[in-house]
């Protein structure tokens, strides 16, 4: 063994023993080390593989229609039943999956994103933009969201989905910017933030480079129950035929045509309204145990 | 205190015309009531249609502002205009805001004091089976939308209709029951069995998100020194819990009211739909496809209105529980 490589396996040694824990490898031991956490996550794991993966395992796509088969139970051609139009439950569900997840993490990261920025120069600069913005963030917390997402409607075209998640996003963010605009305030008294202040940098810097970064373990427990808040407000509006527009599906127009035919044809409604409650259950368990492994001051779990 | 809610008022009255304005200007923007011209045979001449649409206050001809300015004359003086069909918004506005009121109402009332003696019970039994219980229970509550409860509620009330009961009980459709003669408590009975499914679908999730929070207020209240203190002047623990606990962890719950409930007038809007009660929400979907704007606007500006009262109702509980309010 040279010198060097012994210094060098000193300094390994050394580096080993001095370097503490990082922050995201304690979030992430806790987090699975709570039965919640493991459950939420695995459940949500299997959900994307079902929703994603899934439609390769049956021979039917979402827009097949099998004219020998009107309305029938579940069998070993059609695993979730079919529906009136002859249409494959399993394939349109997991469609409509795909669907309500894809608007649901989109709308969910939007309106965070929205959250942080509007918050945290409502908390920074105090007088007239702190005043206009939190305003903004009043009128908008009175307006109900479905009553104007459901004017807006008209808007949504077959194909414009993407305006709606936007939209989507825009009625969900008040909430956290109110909780991000405090925090920010007592963050802004901070040292380190004075000190950045005092070396001159400008305070939109401060702003994306040191006061958001502090708040991130807020914002990613708020991303994710957003998450479920999304899926839940995309399938009330889909269900009335304000959102998602056909031929495209999710996991509201589904239920909406199932619920006409449920009680002689559970399988229409069942499936669908199972598979959602299960994924906003999953998603709120994560968010529940990422929330108890992001605080230092909760108790371990028993 | 007069002070205090003077300004409160004031600044709801602005939040209200403003809400309310852009509601109008959405509505008349997004909405193309002349497509409902489009499919009539024999098509009509398009001075025709123009001619009508003006008269009801809808040509999208018309500049937005004047139209807006015409609608907002019309609302300071109590008339909202005419529907598509050019009958007055007015005639059945009241008719429908009292089955939506007597939903809402009733909803809020059981989900609240449910929800909020639920919670109490849960946090004084701490990690007993009824805490642990409640909790899983308004965990799975939570993820429901109203929309899948509603059909559950529907789908379970039949199923018991014909195996539990073997008659009607539970009926899931309508107010009530169209050329039903059996004098005054014949009529009322059908009213409840109408009522019951509908309630209990609106305010099941009010339940679920009142009784974790009033636990949650609860515990932090229970260990307190006044509780503490209340106990050693010789009150029972019942008393010392309910004047004195209860009453502090009910403030923020008061607060919380005031968001809840334009999501509560959302919910009644599905349930409405969803149970064909024949109220403000189901007529606000109605007239979205049907591109009513003026009808629109002014179920709109009753719901930020409604909005505002519960916000204005929850300031005053915040003050008649909390002595501090009322002297600053």
């Amino acid at each position: 063994m040279t010198l060097s490589e012994e210094e060098l396996g000193e300094e390994l040694i050394g580096a080993r023993e001095s370097r503490a824990p990082s922050r995201v490898r304690i979030v992430a031991r806790r987090f699975f080390g709570s039965r919640q956490g493991q459950v939420g996550f695995a459940v949500l794991v299997l959900m994307f593989l079902l929703a994603f993966a899934g439609p390769m395992l049956s021979p039917w796509s979402y827009t097949d229609k099998d004219f020998t088969a009107f309305l029938q139970p579940p069998s070993a051609t059609h695993w979730f039943g079919t529906l009136q139009t002859g249409a494959d439950v399993y394939a349109v569900t997991l469609r409509g999956m795909q669907k309500s997840l894809i608007v649901g993490l989109l709308a969910a990261l939007v309106s965070t994103a929205l959250a942080a920025v509007v918050g945290a120069f409502a908390g920074y600069f105090p007088g007239w933009p702190d005043r206009a913005l939190s305003w903004v963030t009043d009128l908008l917390l009175v307006l109900p969201a479905f009553l104007i997402l459901a004017i807006m409607s008209p808007l949504f075209g077959a194909g414009k989905w993407v305006l709606f998640v936007i939209m989507l996003a825009l009625f969900l963010w008040m909430v956290t910017s109110k909780i991000v605009r405090g925090m920010t305030i007592s963050l802004k008294r901070r040292e380190f933030i004075q000190a950045a202040r005092f070396m001159g940098v400008p305070p939109i810097r401060i702003i994306f480079r040191h006061v958001i970064p502090n708040l991130s373990s807020l914002l990613i427990v708020d991303a994710t129950l957003n998450v479920s808040a999304a899926i839940l407000t995309e399938t009330s509006l889909s269900y009335f035929g304000f959102g998602i527009q056909p031929p495209d599906v999710s996991f509201g127009t589904l239920i909406a045509d199932g619920s006409r035919t449920a009680v002689y044809a559970p399988w229409t409604f069942w499936f669908v309204a199972g598979l959602l409650v299960i994924t906003v259950l999953a998603v709120n368990l994560i968010g529940d145990s990422l929330r108890d492994a992001f605080d230092p001051t909760s108790a371990r779990r028993r | 205190m007069a002070g205090f809610l003077a300004r409160r008022l004031l600044n709801y009255l602005v939040l209200v015309v403003v809400a309310s304005s852009l509601a109008y200007l959405l509505a008349a923007s997004a909405l193309d009531p002349r497509s409902n011209y489009a499919d009539r045979t024999p098509k009509p001449p398009p001075a025709v249609v123009d001619a009508q649409l003006t008269a009801l206050n809808l040509n999208d001809r018309t500049p937005l502002i004047q139209r807006y300015a015409t609608w907002a004359a019309g609302v300071l003086h109590g008339d909202f205009g005419k529907s598509v069909t050019g009958t007055p918004v007015n005639d059945d506005l009241g008719r429908r805001a009292g089955v939506t009121a007597r939903l809402v109402l009733l909803g809020l009332a059981c989900g609240s004091l449910a929800g909020v003696l639920l919670g109490a019970y849960a946090a004084v039994r701490q990690y007993g089976w009824f805490d642990r219980l409640s909790a899983g229970v308004s965990f799975v509550v939570l993820a429901v939308p109203v929309v899948v409860l509603a059909n559950m509620l529907i789908l379970f009330g039949t199923w018991a209709n014909a195996n539990v009961f073997g008659r009607q009980v539970f009926l899931v459709s309508g107010e009530y029951s169209v050329g039903l003669d059996t004098g005054f408590w014949g009529s009322a009975l059908d009213r409840v069995q109408h009522l019951i499914l509908p309630t209990v679908s609106l305010s099941l999730g009010l339940v679920a998100v009142f009784s974790r929070y009033q636990r949650n207020m609860m515990l932090d209240v229970l260990g307190a020194d006044y509780v503490r203190t209340a106990m050693a002047k010789g009150l029972s623990r019942r008393q010392a819990l309910i004047r004195h606990a209860l009453r502090t962890a009910l403030i923020p719950v008061a607060t919380y009211f005031a968001f809840t409930f334009g999501t509560l007038l959302v919910g009644a809007t599905f349930t409405e739909k969803i149970f064909g009660w024949h109220g403000l929400g189901e007529q606000l979907i109605n007239s979205i496809f049907t591109n009513d704007v003026n009808t629109v606007a002014a179920i709109s500006l009753l719901a930020a209105i409604a909005v505002l009262c519960a916000s204005l109702a929850a300031d005053l509980m915040h003050a008649a529980l909390d002595p501090r309010v009322r002297a600053g």
